[in-house]
């Protein structure tokens, strides 16, 4: 099985024999992956029992939870690595999320669709309407996307909340990148992916 | 029987331990009976055992039946057979009955050789921690040096976390399923009102029924009818009973009209005729002092700091005797300690009940669970 792009840049960010905490783990594809070839000790997150039973019979470690509730059922800097890939737009309270995992993880890893990306703005110039692209296909009323952000948007917050960047790479829908991607990042990347930290 | 029999014929056995066993209330119990069922074989490095953990009520007769006749199989047959979650055609599976219980292992029924009579009211309080030292004892015996798993519901759940603790060398798999660290306020409470049911029957006698030849029937069915309404959910009593009635006109008088009065005389009946009083008794108090965390100051995460075993906890989310909120004190505590854990939380409409039911997504995980590596 070949590992998903995103999945390949992340686990390279991740040291081997390291603690992780994947939020939003879906079936635990990414956990799998570092847990055998990274060694890292894994726990996942994920509101679906469907989902989480799949992370059971992979033999993973996953706590049912509701990300909408925070991370209370974790301590203080519990885990080296947060990571939330194309989850971050989805929940209700982003910036209380946001601060939890900077608390709970030594590092936090963190991706979301870009809204300043220029598909989506033409989108919105030309056609007057809620943008529907590759990367946020669902209309207005239904999408699960109801924090949608930009590039300079989760970097004020990072700022507000006193959470620094530690890296920035921006990829397209394949999770290609080239250098005018990193050269102008709310306009040509369509996936963000970010490490960031506390203070 | 049913095509699909299970695990089919079976047959209870019984192990007798010479070898005192001191108590945590102080007292000793000079020697003992447990009754026990087998399921399946064990394999030759015996690493495929499977401890099950019966709850208030249960006793060790987890699966099968005793004769073709039989009625009703094991409690938790629909999860114990040949591909069944607990699959017997890959596991040893034991279920014993608990010390202090009335399916065959000795209890307050069985005779006390200090005096020939019935140990009555006489019988030791036991605790889970005297359960599962008791059931070390028949590990041992049985060749088994460590468990795959020990699995539990309810009182059962309590059985496996205390096993972790206690033996985190000894058991790889801990399942604890619709359990709680320790009983709430409201939880000691309705086992109160079972004990005083029972303690106040005329016919309790002072827990000496037996040599009077009586049956604290009343309390005992009572005691039995409230414990199956904190077993259901309110949408799940609505569901099955509602307010349907056995007539349709209302009779204006105490006859059973209703269908979850029915349900519950029904209930009760039957558990005076299968269990002992002073078991239910010595059941309840086990369940009111499980508090393993008492003895680390309080802090359960501590108290768990020992285990090793790989845990699964579940809960349903109707289940309001031991609610969600009381198995996610258990996993936050095993997650405090990084211990490898998973947390499950099934929906479903059947309450406490639940953990003996054969639901889909429950079982799905029960088996990937036991069968991923440890």
């Amino acid at each position: 099985m070949s590992l998903r792009a995103d999945l390949a840049l992340m686990s390279r960010w991740i040291e081997p024999e390291s603690s992780l905490l994947d939020l939003g783990c879906g079936d635990g594809v990414l956990l799998d992956t570092l847990t055998r070839h990274r060694e890292v000790v894994g726990f996942g997150v994920e509101l679906d029992a469907e989902l989480v039973a799949s992370c059971i019979e992979r033999g993973l470690n996953v706590i049912q939870r509701d990300l909408d509730e925070g991370l209370s059922d974790f301590g203080d800097g519990a885990f080296d690595y947060v990571v939330m890939t194309q989850a971050l737009q989805a929940v209700p309270h982003p910036h209380r999320l946001l601060r939890d995992m900077v608390r709970v993880g030594r590092e936090a890893i963190i991706t979301f669709p870009n809204f300043g990306h220029w598909r989506t703005r033409w989108a919105l110039i030309a056609g007057g309407r809620m943008p529907m692209t590759e990367a946020l296909p669902h209309p207005w009323y239904s999408t699960p996307n109801v924090r949608l952000c930009t590039v300079r948007d989760f970097e004020a917050l990072c700022q507000e909340e006193q959470v620094t960047i530690v890296e920035r790479v921006m990829v397209d829908q394949r999770h290609r990148s080239n250098a005018m991607m990193q050269r102008l990042p709310n306009l040509l990347g369509e996936i963000a992916v970010y490490r960031v930290s506390a203070g | 029987m049913p095509m699909d029999d299970g695990v089919g014929l079976v047959q209870a056995q019984t192990l007798h331990f010479d070898q005192p066993l001191s108590l945590e209330c102080d007292a000793t119990l000079p020697a003992y009976d447990l009754a026990y069922e087998t399921y399946g074989s064990l394999n030759a490095d015996a690493s495929n055992a499977i401890l099950i953990c019966h709850a208030l009520s249960g006793d060790h007769h987890a699966a099968g039946r005793y004769s073709p006749e039989d009625r009703k199989p094991g409690w938790w047959d629909n999860c114990i057979g040949p591909g069944r979650p607990i699959d017997t055609n890959r596991y040893f599976v034991v279920c014993s009955n608990n010390l202090g219980g009335c399916g065959g292992s000795t209890g307050p029924a069985s005779t006390n050789p200090a005096t020939s009579r019935p140990w009555g009211p006489d019988f030791p309080m036991v605790t889970v921690g005297d359960w599962v030292r008791s059931q070390a004892r028949l590990a041992a015996a049985l060749g088994i040096s460590c468990w795959h798993a020990v699995i539990g519901g309810s009182l059962g759940g309590m059985q496996a976390l205390e096993w972790s603790i206690r033996y985190p060398d000894r058991i790889r798999r801990a399942v604890v399923v619709a359990a709680a660290p320790k009983l709430s306020a409201q939880n000691i409470a309705f086992n109160e009102i079972a004990r005083h049911a029972i303690r106040s029957d005329p016919r309790f006698h002072d827990g000496r029924y037996l040599e009077h030849d009586a049956v604290p029937g009343v309390g005992l069915r009572l005691a039995r009818m409230l414990g199956h309404i904190t077993y259901l959910s309110d949408d799940g009593m609505r569901a099955r009973f509602g307010r349907d009635r056995r007539a349709d006109q209302a009779r204006f008088n105490f006859d059973v009209e209703f269908e979850i009065e029915s349900y519950l005389r029904y209930q009760g009946e039957s558990f005076v005729n299968r269990f002992d009083a002073n078991t239910y008794l010595l059941m309840t108090k086990a369940l009111d002092y499980f508090d393993p965390a008492q003895a680390a100051g309080d802090d359960l995460a501590a108290a768990l700091a020992p285990a090793s075993a790989r845990f699964l906890v579940v809960a349903f989310s109707s289940d309001w005797r031991f609610s969600p909120k009381r198995s996610r004190e258990i996993v936050q505590a095993l997650l405090a300690n990084k211990k490898q854990v998973s947390y499950l939380e099934i929906e479903s409409d059947f309450g406490h009940d639940a953990f003996l039911m054969p639901i889909p997504l429950y079982h799905r995980a029960l088996s990937g669970f036991l069968e991923a590596p440890a």
